[in-house]
């Protein structure tokens, strides 16, 4: 990124009160949470964090264009129901290495023909964003769970188990991808052409389509990227889990996505794609999660504190705009 | 767009055109069940169909508030899990007590809808899906993430076991209640026509000086409290509060009321055609056990999640002609 | 007779900027009052004053004699004041009665809506205005006139002492007009004040009584429109010397009429559904081709259709290329560009930069390998920032902290940096001061002058005039006349609108 574009970013307040909040939180650990300063604490929020951040991205592009995917989560259960049904089957069992690939691209393909559905249905048909992905939203996990017949369907297969569970340099395989896909969006949305014609779209789709911008095309490509990092975050969570239960994957996800997106400073009008906004509200999402419960605190009240987050980040955000 | 869209369009718009649809298949798929299954027009399937519709009908009626004013409310679900589970703990002081309660309880969650929606101008379904997660949140914890048990000695019980006159199930009884007073809202009170005015232009309804914060702020409100009683049919349906209950809810409700004619940019639609909207979808699935039940297919459960999906995907893809028609010719 | 209204020194500043300052109005029960000035006056600004849709910083508002202080939409029609904005005041899914009645629906008994007596009043009001129409359907189905009628009729059953009326004729033919103003002078008969905006002056000699002159946030003066010239009431909008503008005309864009080069593009009987009707033109090489007409004419129509984005039903572009012309995209491939006339919506991408905003149309020629080549999209953005002379902080500030005239700048420099054959300009400098209006229309002429051709809107006869070789004149979605310059007047071109709507009088 060049410096004139970082100086933008820098003076945006969204950002800096993601930051603070980072602090404080970083500090609140320090000082109550037993064995907060551990490698193993570090290790245990990357992993966890890395699925949020993956999908946090995705949405983040989708969110630029001014638009939202409530199918994340759904498309997760899909991906994670498929890989281990197709590294099990015999042929994967008789051929590891073309299984192992197709168990790892085939449903990253698939989600991201979902995308691609999702897009078709809000620029071609002109379905509210919302709507058109509440269809795999409900129906993408009953068709996981179709797949799998509701089971369980544990496994023991090393590498693909690396997905979740490798290390890199002493540190989680996951926040190593989580750094490539970064460095990679960013690059797409500061320089490619694709990146500028996202932020186009999103800040003004009817001047964007005068200026000759293929619309429809950016629209699907965001849904298609979105669905196909959801995808790839479906198989790291079988994978740290060597199970897969298409009822529980990437559940409730699509909230932690846009919660992180929006901490992060993405504007839910569009028009603004902070990827790395993106990792730091993926970041906080964890930390408090993991705050919540290294206390003591159930589960179910970090859902509580997961919407006052969400609330308080578009509040200042709208806030700021008047 | 077609001459013949236009030509629907028009009919549409003469008021009234635009549910005919919905009644002509609610009778056609009626006609077809009486047809073929020998037990479809009995007085358990239609008192149980009835049951177990109740809650959706309610909440689809509540969601069609919430639409016609161009808003959403993804909570619906958690709002009613969240509920069964207070009429649950409230079931001992009786149906008196647990009701009016578990109905307040949605109303309060609705409220705090409208609060997000209006006063803090969060956009609806950041709005809603944050409730929605509050709602779960405050379910499992008051539940302890378990399923409780209403007091089988009180009066709660014969919400969902007793009938009204030996006919009819009290739900149903209740739902027509609740469905005709908010018809009569919508079509005949200000109150109901800022409704209708808002979501075909919240402006232009503003510059009429409509109260449409107040509006805003109703239907919210209405969403939840609808919401909390179908959370009360819930309860006494299942024997037990469901605290994992409701997911999934929203999009039927939203299919209902889509189904039903109603754009969802706002600005049209009706409640009559919204429950017709509830029926039909509760009808396929009604058809769809019958159908299990013959042994001449086998769907399961999961499958009833894949339908709804696509039963709702059928639906915007005939609104969505039907919707860039309207903008074009009215705008 | 006390004055109907009376707003005396009235101040208003928005973060700091002043929008009015010192403003007066009065407005005598039952007149016709237009209130007139360039954009940017502050006529609209006075207006949201009066019915309370902002708050004044100074000044007095007195109704009938007793102060006035409104703060809501609701309150000002109480008061009988009622607005008719040229849009969005209506909601046109919802029936023609519910429009009407809105908020002060007449009751039963029960305290239900009384819809008889409701459709009834409608029905009352309509008729009297000669309109007779099913009140029942959604008002969404009936003309932009009517519409506007019916509005009129919502402050009829509000029995509002005052109306008024934002631009209401803008988007009418001359019968729609002449039955609104018949409506008006009805209701000026029962004793209704209307406060007239316009920009037509036309129209103020036809039907208005009094006039107040608005500029730059003052009210320059108010006459009795029998006392006024169009000359006069133009210098005092402008602030000009009278004798400056007749000799050296209004704008920048005259001089340098070219020979007419080879024909670049051609269009014959163009018909669509946004209201084209048979449009013929030709646009030759290096010359400025205005579009003449009123409102709703067909001008905008004709740009989008040429530019791809309205379909044909029939009718024939043929681009010297043999490309069809059927989507944007093309059309920039072509080296066509469209500045459109609504900036914000049509225009600017708010968040980008000055820089990204002017690369937007020509990104397929920056991309290398996915990529955009910033060193030449920074050489590109730098040039036209300098020969426009575009104030900005530098390339990165984003274009929405620009002023309008500069915002304009940076549109037209994302044309110009496509270097087109051909540039459609709609309404080039509306909402822009006068600094930045001479300055855009030195840049068209000098870009004519080295071989652009231009297809040129303009609500601004004297811009059309001055600045364009030929002008196609368009009524009602038709081209009707081809003007020629040199030798080309105002009159002229006035004349040649309402020759043509004479002589279709007559047949």
């Amino acid at each position: 990124m060049n410096a004139p574009d970082q100086g933008r970013f820098a003076l945006d307040p969204a950002r800096h009160g993601a930051g603070i909040a980072l602090i404080v939180i970083v500090i609140f650990n320090l000082i109550v949470t037993p064995n907060f300063f551990q490698p193993q604490t570090l290790f245990v929020n990357i992993s966890q964090m890395a699925t949020i951040a993956i999908v946090a991205m995705g949405m983040t592009l989708v969110i630029a264009t001014g638009g939202i995917d409530l199918s994340v989560g759904a498309v997760m259960a899909l991906a994670g129901a498929l890989a281990p049904l197709i590294f099990l089957s015999e042929f994967a069992q008789a051929n590891p290495v073309p299984g192992l690939i197709a168990a790892i691209g085939l449903p990253i393909l698939i989600a991201f023909c979902c995308g691609v559905f999702n897009g078709l249905l809000v620029s071609r048909l002109g379905v509210q964003p919302i709507v058109a992905t509440l269809i795999l939203f409900i129906s993408g996990r009953g068709l996981a769970q179709v797949l799998t017949n509701g089971n369980l369907q544990t496994f023991s297969h090393p590498s693909f188990s690396y997905l979740g569970t490798g290390r890199v340099m002493g540190l989680p395989f996951q926040g190593w991808l989580v750094l490539i896909i970064a460095i990679l969006l960013s690059w797409v949305v500061a320089r490619s052409t694709f990146g500028r014609q996202l932020l186009a779209v999103g800040g003004n789709e009817r001047a964007a389509r005068l200026s000759g911008i293929p619309v429809h095309r950016v629209k699907i490509g965001a849904y298609a990227i979105c669905a196909g990092l959801a995808g790839l975050a479906g198989l790291i969570v079988v994978a740290i889990n060597s199970a897969s239960d298409a009822a529980r994957i990437g559940n409730l996800m699509e909230l932690d996505a846009i919660a992180a997106a929006v901490v992060g400073g993405t504007l839910l009008q569009g028009g603004r794609a902070p990827i790395l906004g993106a990792i730091l509200g993926a970041i906080i999402i964890q930390l408090v999660k993991y705050t919540l419960l290294a206390n003591g605190i159930a589960d179910e009240v970090a859902l509580i504190a997961k919407a006052a987050i969400i609330i308080a980040a578009v509040y200042l955000q709208q806030a700021r705009k008047e | 767009m077609s001459v013949t869209t236009a030509f629907d369009l028009r009919r549409h718009l003469r008021g009234g055109g635009h549910s005919t649809g919905v009644w002509a298949a609610l009778a056609a798929l009626i006609l077809f069940g009486l047809l073929r299954y020998e037990n479809f027009g009995g007085a358990y399937n239609i008192s149980s169909f009835l049951n177990y519709n109740a809650m959706f009908i309610v909440i689809s009626v509540g969601m069609c508030f919430v639409i016609l004013t161009g808003g959403i409310d993804l909570s619906v679900g958690s709002v009613a899990a969240f509920t069964s589970v207070v009429a649950a703990y409230l079931s001992p002081l009786g149906i008196q007590i647990a009701l009016p309660g578990a109905v307040m309880a949605g109303l309060t969650m609705g409220a705090l809808n409208a609060f997000f929606v209006v006063s803090m101008r969060i956009p609806p379904f950041i709005a809603t899906l944050a409730t929605m997660l509050g709602a779960k949140g405050g379910a499992l914890v008051i539940s302890g993430a378990q399923t409780i048990s209403i007091d089988w000695g009180s009066n709660f019980t014969s919400l969902g076991m007793g009938k009204a006159f030996d006919l009819l199930p009290w739900t149903a009884v209740i739902t027509a209640i609740v469905v005709v007073g908010l018809w009569i809202l919508l079509e005949q009170t200000s109150l109901g026509r800022t409704v209708l005015a808002i979501g075909g232009g919240e402006d232009a309804a503003a510059m009429m000086g409509l109260n449409t914060r107040g509006a805003k702020a109703f239907v919210y409100t209405l969403s939840g409290g609808c919401a909390g009683l179908a959370g009360v049919f819930l309860a006494s349906g299942f024997g037990a509060g469901q605290p994992l209950e409701g997911i999934g809810w929203e999009l039927s409700a939203i299919a209902s009321v889509v189904v039903g004619g109603t754009l969802l940019t706002g600005g049209l639609g009706s409640v009559g055609a919204t429950v017709a909207g509830a029926l039909l979808l509760g009808l396929v699935f009604n058809i769809l056990n019958f159908e299990n039940g013959r042994g001449v297919i086998s769907l399961s459960a999961y499958w009833q999640m894949v339908i709804r999906g696509a039963f709702l995907l059928l639906v915007i893809l005939l609104q969505s002609r039907l919707s860039r028609a309207t903008q074009k010719e009215l705008s | 007779m006390t004055d109907l209204i009376e707003m005396t020194g009235i101040g208003k500043k928005f973060a700091g900027v002043i929008a009015l300052s010192d403003a007066n109005l009065s407005i005598r029960p039952g007149e016709v009052h237009a209130i007139i000035g360039q954009n940017g006056a502050g006529k609209s600004t006075l207006i949201k004053v009066l019915t309370g849709v902002y708050r004044r910083d100074t000044g007095d508002v007195r109704m009938a004699g007793r102060d006035l202080t409104l703060t809501s939409a609701r309150e000002a029609q109480d008061a009988g004041i009622a607005t008719i904005y040229q849009e969005l005041s209506l909601v046109t899914l919802r029936s023609v009665t519910e429009n009407v009645i809105m908020g002060y629906e007449p009751r039963t008994r029960l305290g239900l809506i009384d819809w008889r007596a409701a459709h009834a009043r409608t029905r009352q009001i309509l008729t009297r205005f000669g309109v007779d129409i099913d009140v029942t359907r959604p008002l969404g189905q009936y003309s932009t006139a009517i519409q506007q009628l019916v509005a009129i009729a919502r402050a009829v059953s509000l029995k509002a002492q005052l109306v008024i009326m934002d631009e209401a004729t803008s988007s009418l033919d001359d019968q729609e007009i002449e039955t609104l103003f018949s409506v008006v002078r009805g209701l000026k008969q029962d004793g209704v004040a209307v406060l007239y905006i316009s920009h037509f002056l036309d129209e103020l000699y036809r039907i208005c009584d009094r006039v107040t002159v608005m500029r730059d946030g003052r009210t320059v003066a108010t006459h009795d429109v029998a006392d006024t010239t169009k000359l006069g009431l133009v210098t005092e909008m402008l602030g000009r010397d009278a004798g400056e503008i007749q000799t050296a005309g209004l704008t920048a864009l005259s001089g340098g009429h070219s020979d007419p080069g080879p024909v670049l593009l051609q269009a014959t009987g163009l018909r669509t559904r946004t209201g084209l009707r048979g449009v013929d033109l030709t646009i030759r090489k290096g010359e400025i081709l205005g579009l003449g007409g009123l409102l709703g004419s067909g001008r905008t129509e004709t740009a989008r259709a040429l530019f791809g984005l309205d379909p044909l039903i029939s009718g024939q572009i043929t681009h010297h290329s043999g490309a069809a012309l059927d989507n944007p995209a093309t059309a920039i491939t072509r080296r066509i560009g469209f500045l459109t006339e609504d900036r914000k919506v049509d225009g600017i991408i708010p968040h980008l930069s000055v820089r990204e905003n002017i690369t937007l149309a020509i990104l397929p020629q920056l991309r290398k390998g996915g990529a955009i080549d910033r060193a030449r999209e920074r050489e590109i953005a730098d040039y036209y920032i300098k020969a426009l002379q575009i104030k900005t902080a530098g390339m990165e500030q984003p274009i929405r902290e620009l002023s309008g005239g500069n915002q304009q700048k940076v549109l037209l420099a994302r044309w110009l940096a496509l270097e087109p054959e051909i540039l459609i300009l709609d309404e080039p400098t509306r909402g822009v001061d006068v600094g930045a209006k001479f300055e855009i229309q030195s840049i068209i002429r000098a870009q004519v002058a080295a071989g652009l051709s231009v297809l040129l809107i303009s609500s601004e006869f004297e811009e059309l005039v001055e600045g364009a070789d030929r002008i196609v004149v368009l009524q009602d979605g038709r081209s009707v006349r081809e003007l020629h310059n040199p030798g080309l007047t105002q009159d002229a071109l006035i004349g040649a609108i309402a020759q043509h709507q004479d002589s279709e009088v007559a047949a």
